[in-house]
């Protein structure tokens, strides 16, 4: 390789698109690592803490897209509060004054303000895609100014955030000369949508392929939209309540039956069931259908609406589907490869939705399921052990047992045996999310056979040290540990510091880890922050000389090669 | 078996657990709890403070509220009684979920359905959700309506008893109404055949039939008593 002109070496790089291969490349030599650098387009940030964005900035001049992900996984579930950090503004300022040619920014689990959008929108003439994840701060003024300013906007994709919906008429600021929209997803806001600009938008957006509404979107103007945009490939429906005006119905039927590219069907945010045969002739076509928001959905309707879907290969539904309804599932979406099985009722009202028998029946049915994501009320080691063997391809494997602690609730025993069949066979297992009652046997398994996992979250699980010491000495491969609630202390935390070097991050709350373990990994390792999470002035920490008792609530800790932060609010303690 | 003889030790609570790790905590408290009881080997002397830090949780409801704090971690406090819904992040559903399904179940706070009676002058209107099961239904619809009914035995009785088969048996001789409803799919059902929780969600419409109308309705009634029977 050596005797090609940069150029060729260039060219070659271009068909590498993996982060991970191309953080390779850059690796093998000098001469590599610069072309590496020039021609490096996307760059994807796991942790925006890890790095800043000048060092980015000084690294990969050239860049196009850019992915960050600010705060921890658990935040997802209230364990973070809300100011604790992940702010997009420096990030966009950097770039802004960098005069970068910016053109697509993936963001999640951020803060993200109206003064941010507003300055990202101004700031990069081609930029073409925005998409935002559980991000927060911000509300549809800032929506306004990118659908005002971005004149190449090709992408708009809200997935999940909270966004303070001011009823505006930000949908109104696209521009007459915006035709170039493929995705346009604002499934959250939670306000009146402007329903003639909305269609007048998508009217004039002949590559519109993605549309996700919100609740604001009654049913006789999704039948409008339809006729616009039939070369619709992923929709999101927003309110599917049954209209009296049948002719609405009747319309809409008749503007589905020419969506012959749809393939991927979401929302029904509040629905009248037996509406849903309006897409029964699409749904042999369908690859993706999420139900997990479609609370009335359910019974006779969903197994019929599911029966007409062959081609499935991801399926997000609500628990309300049942053990029955897994079964049909099972047997009729042989190319499943993703199940995601929600909670309804999440205030342990103990209605038995869905339990062992549904996780079996799919595992039979679907030989091509590699991620799971699966809340139930009870399982059992001996399902667990079918599961395994019927599918040793799972690269996902997230079981959520809704009571923590729960065993086996025909043995009583720990399910330790249970996932410790799941390691041994899925031999390519990335993600494992633990639940149920554990001892620190499972670990014992975990360490001597995941050897691939990256990511895994322990909730209520182990007995001693020797638990969270298993893993972190078996899985080579491990990235992101989270744990809450489980009894590991500072012997388990500071057996192996270096190994923090390998991962992004460590999360450990309500565990059993003290100020003075933390203080004394901070100091063996300067090249990784120690966060002390700590909201409860009651528990302030202090230097008291009690630190060897002094239970830290909340630690996280992250690699980074910028130093401590500087904008952690005064509840986190950076040692 | 085994397990209902744990199941049990757990509800009366028989274990001699640590005061941090007791009572109405399903939670880990009992964690080690219910197999070591039957063993009798409780993990007194055994890292009581592992008891201590996994048995609390914080009892705070889930909301998504900014400012949840966590109550200190006092194992002489007594525990209020804590079930899965009130740990902090569990179980671990993103909040933004959360706040949909809660919001999309709330919107079902009432249930008004229009009710009419054949031969009365005007309509009236009911909120099923006020209701626990058939005979309250029944009750309030014929209190409703007695100033209209016409039945052999007066007032009171001049309303069909929902959940009294025999009455219906003797339908068509008499004047006396037949309920009926028309639910989602649009069908007009007889009152009274599915489980009370699934009639209120799936009830649109509600129809006092006269007697001789409801000829067509009551045969199937008919058919069902004598099956029983």
């Amino acid at each position: 390789m050596n005797y090609f002109p940069d150029e060729v070496i260039e060219h070659v790089f271009d068909f590498v698109t993996s982060q991970r291969d191309r953080n390779a490349i850059s690796l093998v030599c000098k001469s590599w690592y610069k072309i590496e650098r020039y021609s490096r387009q996307r760059v994807f940030i796991g942790n925006c803490y890890a790095i800043n964005p000048e060092r980015l900035l000084g690294r990969f001049p050239c860049l196009r897209s850019l992915t960050l992900k600010g705060k921890p996984h658990f935040a997802d579930f209230n364990l973070v509060p809300h100011e604790w950090g992940g702010f997009v503004q420096p990030w966009i300022e950097a770039l802004a004054r960098s005069r970068l040619g910016l053109e697509e920014l993936r963001l999640k689990r951020m803060v993200v303000t109206d003064v941010s959008l507003e300055l990202l929108s101004r700031s990069f003439p081609n930029f073409k895609s925005l998409v935002l994840v559980s991000c927060e701060g911000f509300t549809t003024d800032g929506l306004a100014s990118i659908a005002a300013n971005c004149r190449h906007l090709r992408d708009l994709d809200l997935q999940e955030n909270e966004i303070d919906d001011h009823r505006g008429q930000w949908l109104s600021c696209f521009p007459d000369t915006c035709t170039t929209l493929v995705t346009l997803n604002f499934a959250c806001l939670e306000g009146e949508t402007n329903l003639v600009a909305l269609e007048r938008l998508v009217a004039r957006s002949p590559n519109l392929k993605s549309l996700k509404l919100n609740r604001a979107v009654p049913l006789d103007a999704l039948a409008r939209l339809m006729v616009c945009a039939p070369q619709i490939v992923d929709l999101g429906v927003g309110s599917y309540e049954n209209d009296p005006d049948s002719e609405s119905y009747l319309k809409l039927q008749a503007a589905i039956k020419k969506c012959t590219s749809l393939k991927r069907l979401s929302g029904f945010l509040e629905a009248s069931p037996h509406c849903l045969s309006a897409f029964h002739p699409i749904c042999h076509n369908l690859t993706s259908l999420n139900l997990s928001y479609a609370a009335e959905i359910h019974g006779s309707h969903l197994i019929k609406l599911i029966q007409h879907c062959k081609k499935l290969q991801r399926l997000w539904i609500l628990d309300s589907i049942g053990d029955k309804g897994l079964a049909v599932v099972a047997s009729t979406c042989k190319e499943l490869q993703e199940l995601r099985v929600f909670p309804t009722d999440l205030l342990g009202g103990g209605n038995t939705a869905v339990t062992e028998d549904g996780l079996v029946a799919i595992s039979a049915g679907c030989p091509k399921l590699h991620s799971i994501l699966y809340f139930c009320q009870q399982m059992t080691n001996a399902a667990l052990i079918t599961v395994a063997k019927n599918c040793p391809n799972f690269i996902r494997f997230r079981l959520c047992i809704l009571e923590p602690n729960k065993p086996d609730h025909v043995t009583s025993q720990p399910l330790d045996e249970g996932f410790g069949a799941i390691v041994q066979a899925c031999k390519n297992l990335r993600r494992l999310s633990l639940s149920g009652l554990l001892t620190d046997q499972v670990f014992q398994y975990i360490g001597m056979y995941a050897t691939q996992l990256e990511m895994l979250s322990i909730a209520f699980a182990g007995d001693t040290d020797k638990g969270m010491l298993y893993v972190l000495n078996g899985c080579k491969k491990m990235r992101k540990l989270e744990i809450r609630d489980s009894p590991f202390g500072d012997t388990a935390l500071l057996a192996d510091v270096n190994k923090y070097q390998t991962m992004r991050s460590l999360w450990m709350s309500s565990c059993e880890v003290t100020l003075g373990g933390c203080k004394r990994l901070a100091q063996k390792a300067p090249w990784l922050n120690v966060e002390i999470i700590n909201e409860n002035d009651n528990n302030r920490m202090e230097e008291n000389g009690h630190e060897g008792r002094q239970k830290v609530d909340k630690l996280y800790l992250y690699r980074t090669v910028v130093g401590t932060r500087t904008d952690a609010p005064p509840f986190v303690w950076i040692l | 078996m085994m397990g209902t003889v744990e199941l049990n030790l757990r509800e009366t609570e028989l274990c001699l657990g640590l005061p941090g790790g007791d009572t109405a905590a399903p939670v880990t408290g009992n964690k080690r709890g219910f197999s070591e009881t039957v063993d009798l080997k409780l993990n007194l002397n055994n890292e009581p403070a592992n008891k201590e830090g996994c048995t609390t949780h914080d009892v705070v409801t889930n909301s998504v509220s900014k400012e949840k704090s966590s109550s200190p971690k006092d194992p002489a406090k007594p525990p209020a009684k804590i079930s899965r819904a009130q740990v902090v992040g569990w179980p671990p559903v993103r909040s933004y979920r959360k706040n949909v399904l809660v919001s999309s179940q709330k919107s079902e706070a009432a249930a008004f359905v229009k009710v009419s009676m054949d031969g009365a002058p005007y309509l009236r209107k009911v909120d099923l959700k006020m209701y626990k099961s058939y005979d309250e239904l029944s009750n309030a619809l014929s209190n409703m309506f007695s100033s209209f009914t016409m039945g052999k035995y007066g007032g009171e009785e001049g309303m069909i008893d929902f959940m009294n088969e025999r009455k219906l048996m003797d339908l068509v001789n008499s004047w006396d109404y037949v309920p009926s409803y028309e639910d989602k799919d649009g069908d007009w059902m007889l009152v009274g055949d599915v489980p009370w929780p699934m009639f209120v969600d799936t009830c649109k419409r509600l129809r006092l039939m006269k007697g001789s109308d409801a000829i067509g309705l009551a045969p199937r009634a008919m058919e069902k008593c004598k099956s029983r029977a």
